[in-house]
């Protein structure tokens, strides 16, 4: 290569790193580390104290317990029950595949609030349920988390299983081995990369969840989110929460250290397949996914039916009469008599605000997600530049470990003059989501981005490429192939995210889940009936999108690899 | 060639999604134009997540005022007081909405209000006002009690319990389901009644009976009300349940000749809310316009509606339903603001440490 064009890729690579790193720190590092601050420093001096008084309380150390055993035990499930949903929804093909792929995403995008209330639904006493007496216990809280999750599995580890060469498989049982024995030995080694990617994303699920776990745990069951939650919100505890925070902190940190390394030792260049068809039919051999994932998406489907059930339920009996609803801002017949929602725009209003935020969430998300990849998918030779791009990466994750509330006061107290003033500005709804959503993009497409062997790239070097063309030709039909995956979670996200969105949210422009959140708070079948349609409006967009960016391909000449 | 089409396709479809991006469309929308040919100017009304406001009234109001009126919420009203004091220094808005009588003591203590003693306050505002500096104006109340699904009495042929103490006996064992005070609003409301009624030496005692009687705590309104609850469209199984004196119009519906549901009226808490002139406000004048507004009857008698509380205006008519199912405690239980502020915290903890263990 010569000294232009090496000087070039430096180039490229800097400004690559620091747009990312800028988004970063403006919209993360920088307001967290400010409320932190504040609960830390006291007229200017570092007290410490209220590190020893909260940790040397044992309803803390409880919660901080509890908040790692339903984290731990959630990922565990999440990850066993999806990588049989990963192999049939991504490697084998049978009709109604895309249907089911969609299907398995909408818990995801659900708000709390209401998964809440349809699961507790089934769990309570004289619900179709009630026999498994889990209403408020450990189970019902893990049961929810698998609930929430399964589909970070099935998609992170999909995205890689579905591009993944078949042959080194097919060529160990040629050989002899078994079936188990070639996808232990051969298959599962080339997944760990994206298997430890979605075990990390969903442990941070896990540990930040907070109307999950309030819900369907009861009282007893504190998080340390919820616990900062209280102490922020309630109690204007800046001391505690700042400890708690910390705490949140390096919990996420640990989690990340341990997947990083996880997946360090396994990332090797792998055979990529480059025809999107590595799909086979179902076959016999294929009846045990099958079973099991029968299985998970039944039990994803027992709230939602309980969903879409409460939502065709009427005052008199069944009906569209909640759908036929959405298109007014309350119960408009029944107004005079006071007894309206007390929207202000209504649910067709607030799915059209919630699509417009999340298109922009989105392209921020994409841009944002995809300069880092590039940028960390690099293997640089000296190991202090490995380390460095280690934790880049890394620090990307930390938005999805630390409190909505943390994140949402600091926005508070930083961005709060200009050039920065922020608060009020529609900009940061849309931003703050994509701050949830750039992790996701990351751990979607770097797998597979890492899998490209190094030497191709420096074999089109030498053969006189650019670093526009070695991309064009080497990286982007690679990423392309996962590029759709990719915008649909980011999408999904956005459309469903309610925490920093909720501290954000402006009355005249709600989004749906800030809408629905506010219906179900109100006494009244129609309330309550409008929740649960608005919910299934919910749950119908977030399908259609995401079926839609699944055929999502970016086509380029280079696609012959 | 078939996936090169689809591929434009899809390109033209998200092209076409981006054309309704928000940040594209924000300049252009109403609520953002800094300047509605007028003189009034912009008044930023900061307030909780329950707020709300009948669209033509307030596109009336900016007409009349030449204000233009944009509005922040930021959360729950505990979040709302916690970020208005946090934002001393750089203020959110010029008016505040929703303060209630829990935390009240805070946002008077932290000195984030200026006085404004608006032409309009109505009489009984007087009674409802926290002190007599004039920093918070009385805008609405309303009542937190227990609830009762009639039918599930009147078909058992129990009667229907009437008083705190009622709770606690046998006959209602494993009946009742309230909230949590740490989470929720209503919760914390009852927490007060208790101590309202029974003294802070003799409340954590009640709680003791009721943990005893098998009390269900659920961790939010939703939650309680539409699965636990018997009298909700989610037909749960316990028949009492901690909701709002607002609640059984709500449950009877436009036409009804009777409420299925009831709240007991010798157990409730009284929340008021209030409005203030943000200390440091840009537009002090639009903000106690936007005060004298709210306090104004045709705003009043659209809170039921909109907000689900009583409006302070006696003048304010009621909704029929309202006037017909949904009469206020004549003795509800109080608890000073100062009083909830400085224990709020600790009370939290012994609910906690008694009720759940």
């Amino acid at each position: 290569m010569d000294r232009h064009g090496h000087w070039l890729t430096r180039g490229g690579l800097a400004l690559a790193a620091a747009l990312p790193a800028a988004f970063l720190a403006i919209f993360f590092v920088w307001p967290v580390s400010s409320i932190i601050a504040r609960g830390v420093l006291v007229d200017g001096t570092v007290d410490l104290g209220g590190f020893a008084e909260t940790l040397g309380n044992s309803r803390t150390l409880r919660v901080i317990g509890q908040t790692l055993a339903q984290s731990v035990v959630g990922t565990t499930l999440a990850v066993l029950l999806g990588l049989p949903g990963a192999y049939l929804l991504y490697r084998c093909r049978f009709p109604g595949r895309g249907a089911v792929r969609a299907l398995v995403t909408v818990p995801f995008v659900l708000p709390t609030v209401v998964v809440g209330v349809a699961f507790r639904s089934l769990l309570v006493d004289g619900g179709p349920l009630a026999f498994l007496g889990a209403d408020g216990t450990f189970g019902a809280v893990v049961a929810a988390l698998v609930f929430f999750n399964y589909a970070v599995v099935v998609r992170t580890v999909g995205a890689m299983w579905a591009h993944l060469d078949p042959r080194a498989e097919q060529a160990a049982r040629a050989l002899g081995a078994s079936p188990a024995r070639a996808f232990l030995e051969i298959t599962l080694p080339a997944l760990a990369p994206a298997i430890a990617s979605a075990a990390s994303l969903v442990f941070l699920f896990c540990a930040t969840a907070f109307g999950t776990v309030l819900i369907l745990g009861g009282p007893a069951y504190g998080t340390v989110e919820t616990e900062i939650w209280v102490q922020t919100t309630q109690f204007l505890d800046l001391r505690t929460a700042a400890v708690l925070s910390t705490v949140q902190l390096l919990v996420v940190t640990a989690s990340l250290v341990v997947s990083g390394w996880s997946r360090r030792r396994r990332e090797t260049a792998l055979q990529i397949q480059t025809d999107t068809d590595t799909a086979h039919r179902v076959r016999r051999a294929d009846l045990p996914a099958v079973l099991v994932t029968t299985l998970a998406v039944l039990g994803l489907l027992a709230p939602l039916a309980s969903l879409l059930a409460g939502s065709l339920r009427t005052p008199t009996g069944v009906g569209l009469d909640n759908f036929a609803n959405l298109a007014t801002t309350g119960s408009g017949a029944s107004a005079g008599d006071g007894l309206g929602s007390g929207l202000e725009v209504s649910v067709w209003q607030a799915a059209l605000n919630s699509l417009r935020i999340a298109v922009d969430a989105t392209w921020i998300a994409m841009l944002v997600g995809v300069l880092i990849c590039l940028l960390v998918s690099r293997r640089p030779r000296r190991p202090a530049a490995r380390r460095l791009l280690g934790a880049f990466d890394a620090a990307f994750m930390l938005p999805l470990g630390v409190s909505a509330v943390t994140v949402g006061f600091g926005f508070l107290i930083t961005l709060d003059r200009p050039p920065l003033d922020l608060r009020s500005s529609a900009v940061l709804v849309p931003i703050a989501q994509a701050v949830v959503a750039v992790p996701l993009v990351i751990r979607t497409l770097l797998p597979v981005l890492r899998s490209v062997d190094q030497r191709l790239r420096e074999a089109a070097a030498v053969l006189g490429a650019g670093p526009v063309t070695v991309f064009a030709a080497v990286d982007l039909p690679v990423l392309g192939r996962s590029l759709g995956l990719a915008v649909g979670f980011a999408f999904a996200v956005s459309l469903g995210e309610f925490g920093a969105t909720s501290f954000l949210a402006r009355p005249d422009r709600p989004t749906l889940p800030v809408v629905i959140f506010r219906l179900i708070g109100r006494p009244g079948a129609d309330n309550l009936g409008m929740a649960l349609a608005a919910s299934v409006v919910l749950a119908t967009i977030t399908t259609v999108v995401i079926g839609l960016a699944e055929r999502l391909r970016v086509q380029s000449a280079g696609a012959e690899l | 060639m078939f996936t090169h089409t689809r591929t434009a396709a899809l390109a033209a479809a998200s092209l076409a999604l981006t054309a309704c991006s928000a940040i594209g469309s924000d300049s252009g929308a109403s609520s953002d134009s800094t300047d509605a040919g007028s003189a009034g100017g912009t008044v930023v009304l900061v307030t909780h997540d329950s707020f709300a406001v009948d669209k033509k009234l307030m596109a009336d109001f900016e007409r009349e005022s030449g204000l233009t009126v944009k509005t922040r919420a930021p959360g729950d009203a505990g979040t709302l007081v916690n970020q208005l004091v946090l934002t001393k220094d750089s203020p959110l808005g010029d008016v505040v909405f929703g303060i209630d009588n829990s935390f009240a003591s805070r946002a008077l203590g932290a000195g984030v209000l200026q006085p404004y003693a608006s032409p309009q306050t109505p009489e009984r505002a007087d009674e409802l006002a926290v002190d007599d500096s004039d920093r918070l104006t009385p805008v609405d109340y309303g009542d937190v009690c227990i609830n009762v699904d009639r039918g599930w009495f009147a078909d058992r042929d129990v009667p229907e319990p009437q008083t705190l103490e009622d709770l606690t006996d046998p006959t209602y064992k494993d009946l009742l389901v309230v909230t949590n005070p740490a989470t929720s609003s209503p919760g914390l409301s009852f927490l007060l009644a208790t101590v309202g009624a029974f003294g802070e030496d003799g409340w954590r005692d009640y709680w003791a009976a009721l943990r005893d009687n098998g009390v269900k705590v659920s961790d939010s309104w939703s939650d309680a009300y539409f699965v636990d609850f018997s009298g909700s469209q989610g037909k749960g199984p316990r028949p009492i349940v901690l909701s709002y004196a607002s609640s059984p119009p709500a449950e009877a519906g436009p036409k009804a000749a009777k409420a299925p549901t009831r709240a007991l009226l010798e157990t409730c808490f009284r929340q008021v809310e209030y409005a203030g002139v943000i200390d440091g406000a840009d537009n002090p004048e639009g903000a106690q316009q936007l005060i004298d507004f709210m306090l104004s009857t045709r705003f009043q008698e659209t809170i039921p509606t909109t907000m689900y509380m009583y409006p302070v205006d006696e003048q304010a008519e009621l909704p029929p339903a309202w006037a017909r199912f949904g009469p206020l405690s004549e003795q509800p239980f109080e608890v000073s603001v100062e009083q909830i502020d400085a224990n709020r915290r600790e009370w939290i903890e012994q609910w906690t440490a008694t009720v759940i263990g």
